[in-house]
C-alpha cells in the first residue's frame, strides 16, 4: 500500500495553512465585551526594599478599574517548584515563595510589583506610570561564585543564595574521585554555558473572565500544558477548584519551554476579572518577555575527563554552578539536576561518572527549561571535554569517541550515571555522518579555504538525551510532585469521522497533522476525517503538555492505546451486525470481515451503528464509540545522534561561517519525515544560534544589557547553512507502541558543541593555541582568543 | 505610545510652518521614532510627517554632475535609482537594514538622527556632500557633530542631498550580529583631488573621516598603502559587540577590504 497519509507519509501539515494565511486564533486574537486590560508596573532594580507604593493618584485617573500590589495577594499561595532537590547532605532544597506581585522586595528588574486594570491599555499604562513605588536600590547579587559568598541574600528568609547542592550518583563519589586520581590522563575543561532568551515569537498573553452566576472562571492563556497551569493555580497560587477554572491554550506561537510555566500575570488576571467583574487581558510586549520569560541554560561547569593513553575513558567529573534566577520557576530545580546529571555519562561506556551541581539564586530572571533543557549542557560539557582529550592525545575525534561507545549488543545498557538506554546504534550513526559529511573530502576543501586565506575547521559530536519524559514511578522517586504520563480521548462521530482529544499542546510541533496520521493508519480510515482537539480542560480528559520531546512518545502512545480501545469495541459491534464470532473478523483497511468471506461492515457503517442502537445487544455493548486511554512510559526515550559542522573562520574579523552542517540522528521510527526534518532544522538553529550568537547578558548592576533585538541577536537566515539531515538510523524504542522516541529537541542538543569543536580545530589548523572559547563565539570573542592565545 | 496630532504636509514651506511648535517632531520614515514612541521615551504633542512632500523625493544628477536626492526619498528608492549613477552608494542603501526598513527609511531622517552606527552618514561624509535644507546648504565635514548631533537648528528639514560622485568607492561594513547596524562601517571614496574615507559605527564622537588613511590613499589607491597605519583605540565604542581595541582593528581591515573592492 503505498504510504501517502498513513504513518511514514511526509503529510504536509493541515495547521499551516492558517498559520500562513492569518487565520490562527492566537490568546491575543481574543476579545469579548467588556474587557478591560491589565499592565504591570515593574522594578528597574535588580534588588531592592519596598519601602511602600503610592497609588493615590493613579487610582483616581481616567479608566481605572482597580490597582493591585503585592499586599493583595499575600493570603494567597506561592508558585510552586515541580520538583523536590534534596542536597547532598539530605537536606531539602530551599523554596522561598514566588508570590504573583513582589512584596516585600523587589529581585529582579522586570519584576512585577503592581498592576493596573484600566478601560484601555493606554489608560492603563497612564496610571502605571503614575505609582510611585519608594523603593530603595541594594547592592544585585548577579555573579553566582559571587552570590555563593555573599553575606546578603536574594531572599533574606533563607539566609543563603544557595538552592541545593546536589550530587549524583552521591555513592559513585569517592570512586569517581579514586579514579581520576590514577588515571594516566587526565583534561579538565572550565566552560560556560551562555544563558539564553527564549524570544518566542508570540509575547506571553492571558485573558480571564469570571462568571458570578456559576462561580466559575475561564483562562486563555498562553501555555504548553493548560492543565499543569490549571492544577498549579488550583492547588497552589489561588485556590480556585479545578472544576470551577477552565483554563484554555489556544494557538500558540512557540514556547520552547518557556511557556511551560505558569507565571503571576496568569493569576493576577483571573483575581482582576473577579474584583472588576468583566473579562480582563493582558499581553506582554517584548521587553516584558525579555524580562521575565523564563531564560535557558546559564552554567558555569569544570568537567574533567579521565582516560587511559588509548583514549579508553575512565571517568567524568563535573562541577556545576546552575543559576535558578530570583525565583524558582516549575521546572528549574529539576532542570539542571536529572535532566542534566543522568546524561553525563553520554553515549559511552565510562566506568566512573560523578556530577555536583550547587543551584544559586541571583537578581535576575527565573531561569528555567529551555529546548533541550538540561542535555544540552550536558552534551556541551561531555563533548566538549573529549574533543579537548583527543587533541591532547593525538587521537582522532572521531576515533576517540567510536572506542568508547557502547555498542548495538550491550542493551539494555545500564550507564553509569544511573539511566538504562534501551537501544541504539552509535557507530551507524558515526559511519552515515561520515559519509553525509563527506569528511574523506575535507582535507581538500581545507586547503580551499587557506587559498582564500580563511581557516576551515572539521566538528564532530555524539549525543544521547532522554526524552519522552517520564515514567512517574521512577520520577516520583526522584522528587518529582506530578506524574508524567498522558492521556487522550478518540471519539468516533456517529457520521464515521472522529474526533480525538489529547492532552499534548501543539504549538508549532504538527500534531494536527501527526496524531491523525496515526490514528487513520489504525482503523484504515482518511486522516483528514480526523481532527484532534487540544489545549482545552474542558474538552480534553488531561494532559501533562508538550516538552521534552514528549508528545508522541507518551501523548501519541496514548492515542494509540485508546485507538485499540476503540477497534475492540468496534470488531464487538461489527461482530453482531455481521452475526459472527469476534475471534473470526479481520479489519483491515478499514473493513471488518468475517474470515474467508465476502461478508464485511466498513468502519463508518460500525460508528454509524453505536450511535444509532436499533436491533442491539444493550445488554452486552453500550451504544456509542469513544474511548480513554493514560498512557504512563516505563523509561524515558534516548534518541542519539552524530553531527558534524564544517566551519570557515576569518581571521582577520574572527567572524565564523558556518559551511556545512550534517545531522545524523536516529529518532527511532518516524512518524511523518518532513515534520521530523523541520524540527531538526529548528532545533539546529536555536543550538547555532547559542554557539555562535545569543547571549542573555546582565551587567553587574543586574540590567539586561541584552534585552531587545538590537542587542539579543536572533539566527536568521543568513547566519544559518543548508543543512544535510537524516534519520535513516533508527533503532525504535523497545518500550513504546510506536517504537518513537522523540526529535523536538535533538539539534538544539547536538548542534552546539559541535559548531564549537569546528571553530577550535580551525584555529589549531591556522597555528593558533586556542584551546576553548566560551560560547557565544561572536567575532570579537574569536578575534580575541586568537590574539591572546 | 502617547496620544500625538499627526500633520501630512505637501509642501515643504507647510511641512516648516507646521514644525514651528516646539512640541512638533518631523518624522521621516520612522525607523527610529515610532519604535521610540512605542516605548513612550518620546512625548512629541505632534508629528509631522515629511513623506508626503513631493518636492522631497526622488534622484536625479545636477548639471554639476552630482547626485540629488531627495530628503523624503526611501533607502529602497536609492538603492533601485542610484544603481547606474553612483553604484557604490546604491549598494550602502541597499544593504541598509531589511526590506520593510529600506522601504520606509529615508536618507533624510537617517542624517538627521545621525545613530553613530548608521551608514548614511559614512556616505555623506566619504562623499564630501552638501546637506540642504529648507535654510542653507552645509558642507557634511560641519554637518556631523558627534553621536545623534548635527548641525541642524530646530525645525529645520533636510530636503535634499547633494554628493559629488567619486571615480570609485566601497562601502564596507561589518555588521553588528544582533542590530544589523554597523559595528564598523567603512566608506571610501576616490576623486580627482584626493581620496575621502569615513568611518561609521566605531566612535563615540560618530562618524569621522580617518585623514592619515586618506592621505596615504591619495598618494597610493592600494591596500597596501595603509601599511603600519591604524587608528587609536582610544574614543572607540565598547559594548557587547566589540571591544574598543576590536573597533579600531576593524577599521583598518574594511578600510582595507574598501580600497581593493573599489578597484
Amino acid at each position: 500500500m503505498p504510504k501517502n497519509s498513513g504513518i511514514g507519509a511526509s503529510t504536509k501539515r493541515r495547521e499551516d495553512l492558517r498559520f500562513l494565511k492569518g487565520q490562527g486564533h492566537y490568546t491575543d486574537d481574543i476579545n469579548t465585551y467588556g474587557q478591560a486590560t491589565a499592565v504591570f508596573v515593574r522594578s528597574n532594580v535588580a534588588n531592592g526594599k519596598i519601602n511602600g507604593i503610592d497609588i493615590s493618584v493613579a487610582e483616581n485617573m481616567p479608566g481605572v478599574l482597580a490597582i493591585f500590589t503585592g499586599a493583595d495577594f499575600v493570603d494567597v499561595g506561592g508558585n510552586p517548584a515541580g520538583w523536590l532537590i534534596n542536597s547532598r547532605d539530605g537536606t531539602p532544597m530551599k523554596e522561598p515563595k514566588r508570590p504573583v506581585l513582589a512584596h516585600g522586595k523587589v529581585r529582579h528588574v522586570g519584576d512585577a510589583y503592581a498592576a493596573v486594570v484600566a478601560e484601555t491599555e493606554k489608560q492603563a499604562r497612564d496610571a502605571a506610570e503614575e505609582i510611585i513605588a519608594d523603593i530603595e536600590e541594594l547592592p544585585a547579587l548577579v555573579d553566582m561564585a559571587a552570590a555563593l559568598k555573599a553575606d546578603h541574600f536574594v531572599h533574606d528568609e533563607i539566609g543563603t543564595n544557595q538552592c541545593f547542592d546536589w550530587g549524583w550518583i552521591e555513592d559513585n563519589r569517592a570512586a569517581t574521585d579514586a579514579a581520576i586520581k590514577a588515571a594516566p590522563h587526565v583534561t579538565t575543561l572550565e566552560l560556560v554555558n551562555n544563558r539564553l532568551a527564549p524570544n518566542a515569537l508570540e509575547p506571553r498573553c492571558s485573558t480571564a473572565s469570571y462568571d458570578q452566576g456559576t462561580d466559575a472562571y475561564t483562562l486563555h492563556t498562553t501555555s504548553q500544558n493548560p492543565h499543569l497551569t490549571r492544577l498549579l493555580i488550583s492547588a497552589f497560587v489561588m485556590g480556585i477548584p479545578e472544576n470551577k477554572l477552565t483554563v484554555i491554550a489556544p494557538d500558540v506561537g512557540g514556547g520552547f519551554g518557556s511557556k511551560i510555566y505558569h507565571y503571576g500575570e496568569e493569576a493576577l488576571v483571573l483575581a482582576a476579572a473577579k474584583k472588576v467583574g468583566r473579562p480582563v487581558k493582558w499581553t506582554a510586549d517584548r521587553s516584558e518577555a525579555f524580562l521575565t520569560d523564563a531564560h535557558g541554560r546559564d552554567h558555569v561547569t569544570k568537567i574533567e575527563l579521565a582516560c587511559e593513553k588509548d583514549g579508553s575513558f575512565i571517568a567524568f567529573r563535573t562541577e556545576t554552578l546552575a543559576n535558578v534566577g530570583a525565583y524558582l520557576s516549575n521546572f528549574s530545580t529539576v532542570t539542571p539536576t536529572f535532566l542534566h546529571g543522568t546524561l553525563m555519562a553520554g553515549n559511552y561506556t565510562v566506568p566512573h561518572v560523578y556530577v555536583n551541581v550547587k543551584t544559586v539564586f541571583t537578581n535576575t530572571a527565573p531561569v528555567d527549561a529551555y529546548r533541550g533543557a538540561g542535555r544540552p549542557e550536558a552534551t556541551y560539557s561531555i563533548e566538549r571535554v573529549i574533543d579537548m582529550a583527543a587533541r591532547e592525545l593525538g587521537i582522532d575525534p572521531v576515533e576517540m569517541r567510536r572506542k568508547n561507545f557502547v555498542k548495538p549488543d550491550q542493551y539494555p545498557f545500564a550507564s553509569a550515571a544511573g539511566l538504562e538506554y534501551d537501544s541504539g546504534n552509535y557507530d551507524a550513526l558515526m559511519d552515515k555522518m561520515e559519509t553525509l559529511a563527506d569528511r574523506g573530502g575535507f582535507d581538500a576543501r581545507r586547503r580551499e579555504s587557506e587559498a582564500k586565506g580563511l581557516l576551515r575547521g572539521f566538528g564532530v559530536n555524539a549525543y544521547i538525551e532522554a526524552c519522552g519524559i517520564a515514567p512517574s514511578n521512577l520520577i516520583g522517586v526522584l522528587g518529582s510532585r506530578v506524574g508524567l504520563y498522558d492521556a487522550a480521548t478518540v471519539r468516533v462521530n456517529a457520521t464515521g469521522n472522529l474526533s480525538v482529544m489529547v492532552g499534548a499542546h501543539s504549538h508549532g510541533q504538527g500534531h494536527e497533522t501527526v496524531f491523525p496520521q496515526i490514528v487513520g493508519e489504525m482503523l484504515g480510515i482518511d486522516p483528514l476525517s480526523i481532527d484532534i482537539v487540544h489545549g482545552d480542560t474542558s474538552k480534553i480528559p488531561f494532559g501533562m503538555g508538550t516538552y521534552g520531546s514528549r508528545s508522541l512518545a507518551v501523548c501519541g502512545s496514548a492515542v494509540v492505546r485508546a485507538t485499540e480501545k476503540i477497534i475492540v469495541k468496534a470488531k464487538k459491534i461489527a461482530a453482531h451486525m455481521l452475526e459472527a464470532a469476534v475471534d473470526d473478523l479481520d479489519f483491515v483497511d478499514g473493513q471488518f470481515t468475517v474470515k474467508g468471506t465476502d461478508s464485511s461492515v466498513s468502519f463508518g457503517e460500525v460508528a454509524l451503528k453505536a450511535y444509532i442502537p436499533h436491533n442491539f445487544p444493550i445488554e452486552d455493548i453500550e451504544p456509542g464509540l469513544e474511548e480513554t486511554a493514560f498512557y504512563d512510559p516505563a523509561n524515558f526515550t534516548y534518541p542519539s545522534g552524530a553531527y558534524a559542522c564544517e566551519v570557515e573562520v576569518d581571521t582577520e574579523t574572527g567572524k565564523v561561517r558556518i559551511d556545512r552542517f550534517t545531522a545524523v540522528d536516529d529518532f527511532g521510527n518516524v512518524m511523518n519525515p518532513m515534520i521530523v526534518t523541520g524540527q531538526v532544522h529548528g532545533g539546529l538553529g536555536q543550538g547555532i544560534g547559542q554557539a555562535l550568537l545569543e547571549k542573555a547578558q546582565y551587567d553587574s548592576d543586574g540590567q539586561l544589557l541584552s534585552a531587545s533585538y538590537m542587542d539579543y541577536t536572533m539566527p536568521r537566515a543568513d547566519d544559518l547553512p543548508f543543512y544535510t539531515v537524516d534519520h535513516s538510523c533508527a533503532t525504535p524504542c523497545t518500550h513504546n507502541p510506536l517504537g518513537v522516541k522523540g526529535c523536538g529537541e535533538a539539534g538544539a542538543i547536538g548542534s552546539p558543541p559541535t559548531v564549537v569543536n569546528a571553530v577550535i580545530d580551525a584555529l589549531q589548523s591556522g597555528g593558533k593555541n586556542v584551546i576553548h572559547i566560551d560560547m557565544p563565539l561572536t567575532p570579537v570573542r574569536v578575534w580575541e582568543a586568537m590574539n591572546n592565545a | 505610545m502617547y496620544a500625538f496630532e499627526i500633520e501630512r504636509p505637501a509642501t515643504i514651506a507647510d511641512a516648516v510652518a507646521a514644525l514651528q511648535d516646539e512640541d512638533a517632531q518631523a518624522l521621516g520614515g520612522g525607523q527610529t521614532l515610532i519604535p521610540t514612541l512605542k516605548a513612550r521615551l518620546a512625548m512629541p504633542a505632534t508629528l509631522v510627517s515629511l513623506t508626503g512632500i513631493g518636492e522631497m523625493k526622488g534622484v536625479c544628477l545636477s548639471d554639476e554632475g552630482a547626485l540629488c536626492i531627495g530628503g523624503a526619498t526611501t533607502h529602497g528608492t536609492v538603492a533601485q535609482e542610484a544603481a547606474a549613477l553612483y553604484p557604490a552608494l546604491a549598494a550602502l542603501a541597499g544593504h541598509i537594514g531589511d526590506p520593510a526598513v529600506r522601504n520606509r527609511g529615508t536618507i533624510g531622517g537617517s542624517l538627521a538622527n545621525n545613530d553613530p552606527s548608521a551608514c548614511y552618514p559614512a556616505a555623506a561624509l566619504g562623499s564630501g556632500a552638501t546637506i540642504i535644507t529648507n535654510a542653507r546648504t552645509i558642507a557634511a565635514d560641519d554637518y556631523f557633530q558627534g553621536m545623534f548631533a548635527t548641525a541642524l537648528d530646530a525645525g529645520e528639514v533636510i530636503t535634499e542631498v547633494r554628493l559629488p560622485i567619486p571615480q570609485a568607492a566601497n562601502y564596507q561594513k561589518f555588521v553588528q550580529p544582533a542590530s544589523r547596524f554597523a559595528l564598523v562601517g567603512v566608506y571610501v571614496a576616490k576623486y580627482a583631488d584626493g581620496v575621502r574615507v569615513a568611518v561609521t559605527g566605531a566612535s563615540e564622537s560618530g562618524v569621522f573621516r580617518w585623514t592619515e588613511a586618506e592621505a596615504a590613499l591619495s598618494a597610493d589607491f592600494s591596500a597596501a598603502a595603509l601599511g603600519d597605519l591604524g587608528v587609536s583605540a582610544e574614543g572607540m565604542i565598547g559594548d557587547l559587540h566589540g571591544t574598543p581595541a576590536y573597533r579600531a582593528h576593524l577599521v583598518k581591515v574594511m578600510t582595507g577590504r574598501a580600497v581593493t573592492a573599489a578597484g
